[in-house]
């Protein structure tokens, strides 16, 4: 049997680095930049819908302002708060990885998960007002508080519906995320040496909290109708 | 703490007050955000909303997603995707901002 001899054994690899790496650095910086690579096409993704938005904003100020009237700010305000201590709870879980804290990594990757779920619940308790106020778009719709702006407000709503929607995937896909870093970060994977993982993890984690920065104002706090 | 730079002289690990003064920040700008939409400024309130929430974005961007710390090979790409972005943006507009035979 021959055994693999090109790797000096007073210095072997650490156990997760690839082999096309010359050390771990250079493999922390390779996936940081990927990473930033796939973020460039979500934010290109993302700014599409918030263009074609922008251009019915423009378009339909009175109707878009008369739409906002329909989201509950307090939930909308709540739930960005509730975001932004998940991004805390994020960026510390990163930290304690990187300190080699495994039992801090697990608690605050699980305090994400936690604030990630609470803005999910707020979320789906507004899907369900929403739903059962009508303003679903579709066969179904009913908005009559000026009939003539009602095909404007269902576009609204249709913004609403998919920008929110797209937003909240992309936490569903976050929190499933978190699970498997808490469990690598339990299994004791992480430490100074090696927590790209739960870098990287908590760089998507950051950008969905920013897409809600934007949609916050934009949904839930447009201006009144006489000056769009 | 001393022993928390023992282990890695090469990792930037980012100081406590750090993070917890963005989360301030941002929950303040929130909060912010919040108020000023309840007072009728014209058509002040919409650059309002968008310097705030940009503001917002910044700090998470520079110190939650580390890239004050990135190589530059990493800032290129940041500031490359909002490249495009703007890009996106300002030919979009360029077009419809300028369709003067429709009345918006």
């Amino acid at each position: 049997m021959s055994v693999v001899t090109n790797e000096d054994s007073a210095h072997p690899h650490h156990p997760f680095l690839q082999h096309h790496f010359e050390d771990l650095g250079q493999q922390h910086e390779a996936s940081t930049l990927g990473m930033w690579m796939f973020l460039s096409t979500e934010i290109l993704f993302f700014g599409g819908v918030l263009c074609a938005y922008w251009v019915y904003r423009i378009m339909y100020p009175e109707a878009w302002s008369l739409a906002a009237e329909q989201q509950n700010k307090l939930y909308g305000g709540i739930n960005t708060l509730v975001l932004i201590v998940s991004s805390l709870t994020m960026a510390l879980a990163v930290r304690n990885a990187q300190l080699g804290r495994r039992k801090a990594t697990v608690g605050m990757l699980f305090a994400t998960l936690i604030f990630g779920g609470g803005f999910l619940t707020i979320k789906s308790i507004e899907y369900w007002q929403h739903f059962h106020e009508g303003l679903f778009p579709g066969a179904h719709f009913t908005w009559n508080e000026v009939p003539a702006l009602a095909p404007k407000v269902q576009l609204f709503m249709t913004f609403y519906w998919s920008m929110t929607g797209l937003h909240a995937l992309h936490m569903v896909i976050g929190a499933g995320l978190l699970i498997w870093m808490m469990m690598r970060a339990w299994r004791g994977d992480f430490g100074p040496e090696y927590y790209g993982p739960v870098e990287i993890m908590g760089l998507y984690w950051h950008f969905v909290d920013i897409v809600w920065i934007f949609l916050f104002p934009f949904l839930y706090l447009i201006p009144g109708p006489h000056h769009g | 703490m001393a022993d928390e730079h023992a282990h890695a002289p090469h990792v930037h690990v980012t100081p406590m007050w750090v993070y917890l003064a963005v989360f301030a920040a941002l929950a303040a700008g929130t909060l912010l955000t919040w108020w000023v939409s309840t007072i009728d400024l014209g058509w002040m309130n919409t650059p309002i909303a968008l310097v705030i929430a940009t503001t917002k974005a910044l700090l998470v961007i520079l110190f939650f997603m580390h890239v004050i710390h990135s190589t530059r090979l990493t800032w290129v790409v940041v500031i490359g995707s909002f490249l495009w972005l703007a890009v996106l943006f300002v030919l979009t507009f360029a077009d419809y901002l300028t369709r003067v035979w429709q009345i918006y």
